[in-house]
């Protein structure tokens, strides 16, 4: 059994050095394709990530007051709104507390709020809703409170934005599945040179009696030997550019979007994984139907 | 050891062998004679189970051939021998590697390998050449060769397809006894041949096929270019014979 197998890594590895120049062709093709489905698979983490986390944020609704209401009436509301079903909590944040937020939130350039000449923020109410279903029904409500100038409610946004990722996700496995295709195409064609080169070895092998796993052995460890440089190859290239992106952009992105990048080594750990199986089954299945006619008696 | 039982095979153009019935003990030695396309590549296919029957029965070895898996034709194969007319050995392979290949196929010990293929070659008269590589050795060399590695797995049946046509006459003689000495230590033989000077000095049994159908088949001479008594099966020959050319052509 070991010897078996000895024989069939043996083989393959002759095989993919006397094809060199194809095996070559095949891992860029390859690795060409993981680097495209490494960057899509990038994006759709952070912007998965990025939506996750502004759907948490947001399941409050900010209910403004006009400039003439005053205390009395704003602890009214506080006091009305806190008894409708699905909110969880309605606390007064006045322009003062508002501005602070601002401040914090803007950091090193929260000098710049200081050259105003008056807080333009209004008072307002922070409504926290129970659960994120019934925020619709909240914000509906709290349009129709007298005395308030406007309602700020993000679901809309946060709809809008986890539409646009689930586009994303389709577009992407369209055009992944599309380049595993591509990908399978390219592996086979170079072991059918093997094979071909081979074809008066395998008649041989076929009358002494080899059964076709034996013969296909080599072959199969040949594409997948292929599949796994591949692999190796693009998720140290990805790694090399991912990490140069967090370093560069990362801290510019936490300031303007307050959204974080996924960390390095948590997309490589993933993408080793992702990456090996497709590789693995990419290299597999092309030398399979590549051989698919030759074992057919 | 083979029984064919009311085997038909059909191709699309025309007939492969038609209702032929035969039996061959373990231990014969069998010539099978005809003009090309009468059916000889086909019977030969069939027991190796290149191709399927379109009707009747093919034993080897208690084994209904017509109904084997495909997972169990390699094992079927192992216990057929076959040598070629053009000895397909592998090139970039040793004589040695040559013969070890077919035992490393079927799984068998390094052991085993180291012990068995030096007899078999020096059996074969080829020990010397273990090392050399098929294109350093004479055409009746390589045929040993081929020999050497269709019966190191110790097959129960040897076919071997016109295994003297490349060869000159003595050559060819020596190839014969090597399958003469083969078939007397127990395997059964079943040559393919059209060396008519062969077919009546070995005296052994011919079976002659032509348009798919057993002509002839008993112990001794054969008159190759006339079937007793007609003139026709001569002419019938020769077309035929012209055919299979224009076919291989073809292809």
């Amino acid at each position: 059994m070991m010897s078996r197998f000895g024989y069939t890594i043996k083989q393959a590895f002759r095989q993919v050095f006397r094809n060199r120049a194809m095996t070559l062709a095949s891992v860029f093709a390859i690795t060409a394709m993981l680097l495209i489905l490494g960057i899509f698979f990038l994006l759709i983490i952070n912007v998965n990530t990025a939506a996750e986390s502004v759907k948490k944020d947001y399941n409050t609704i900010e209910v403004f007051m006009l400039e003439e209401t005053d205390e009395t009436r704003t602890q009214q509301i506080i006091n009305d709104v806190t008894t409708w079903p699905n909110v969880a909590a309605a606390v007064y944040r006045s322009k003062d507390q508002a501005m602070q937020i601002l401040k914090d939130r803007w950091g090193d350039s929260a000098y710049l709020l200081d050259t105003l000449e008056s807080n333009p923020l209004p008072n307002s109410i922070v409504i926290t809703v129970a659960d994120l279903e019934s925020s619709d029904k909240v914000a509906v409500k709290a349009k129709n409170i007298q005395g308030i100038e406007d309602v700020k409610y993000y679901k809309d946004t946060v709809d809008k934005l986890l539409k646009v990722t689930n586009g994303m996700k389709i577009a992407a496995m369209i055009i992944m599945a599309f380049l595993v295709v591509v990908s399978i195409v390219v592996v086979s064609n170079t072991i059918k040179l093997t094979v071909f080169a081979r074809s008066e070895e395998i008649t041989i092998m076929k009358y002494v009696g080899a059964t076709n796993w034996f013969i296909r052995g080599p072959f199969l460890a040949e594409g997948i030997i292929i599949g796994i440089v591949s692999a190796l190859v693009s998720v140290g290239m990805i790694a090399l550019v991912y990490t140069r992106v967090i370093d560069t952009v990362g801290p510019g992105l936490v300031r303007i979007l307050s959204v974080p990048l996924v960390p390095a080594d948590f997309m490589i750990i993933n993408l080793i994984y992702i990456f090996l199986s497709l590789g693995i089954s990419i290299g597999a299945w092309g030398s399979i139907i590549s051989m698919r006619r030759f074992l057919d008696t | 050891m083979i029984t064919f039982k009311n085997v038909t095979k059909r191709y699309k153009t025309n007939i492969g062998l038609d209702d032929v019935s035969i039996k061959i003990e373990k231990g014969d030695f069998v010539f099978l004679v005809g003009p090309s396309g009468a059916g000889k590549s086909t019977f030969i296919k069939l027991i190796l189970k290149e191709i399927d029957a379109d009707k009747g029965s093919i034993r080897v070895k208690n084994h209904e051939v017509t109904r084997l898996s495909n997972r169990q034709i390699p094992i079927h194969r192992r216990n057929i021998g076959i040598v070629f007319q053009d000895f397909r050995l592998l090139p970039n392979k040793t004589v040695y590697e040559n013969v070890a290949f077919a035992m490393e196929i079927t799984h068998q010990s390094k052991r085993a390998i180291r012990r068995q293929v030096p007899q078999v070659l020096s059996l074969m008269g080829i020990g010397s050449n273990a090392c050399k590589y098929p294109d350093e050795l004479s055409a009746g060399e390589q045929q040993r060769v081929a020999i050497a590695r269709a019966i190191v797995n110790k097959p129960t049946v040897l076919i071997a397809d016109e295994p003297t046509g490349n060869l000159d006459p003595d050559t060819a003689w020596e190839i014969m006894r090597l399958l003469e000495m083969i078939n007397q230590r127990g395997t059964t033989i079943l040559m393919v041949t059209h060396a008519k000077d062969i077919v009546d000095r070995m005296n052994k049994r011919v079976v002659a096929i032509d348009k798919g159908k057993i002509t002839r088949d008993e112990t001794g001479a054969y008159n190759f270019h006339e079937e007793p008594g007609t003139k026709t099966a001569r002419d019938s020959m020769i077309f035929s014979r012209v055919g299979g050319l224009l076919k291989k052509n073809d292809e």
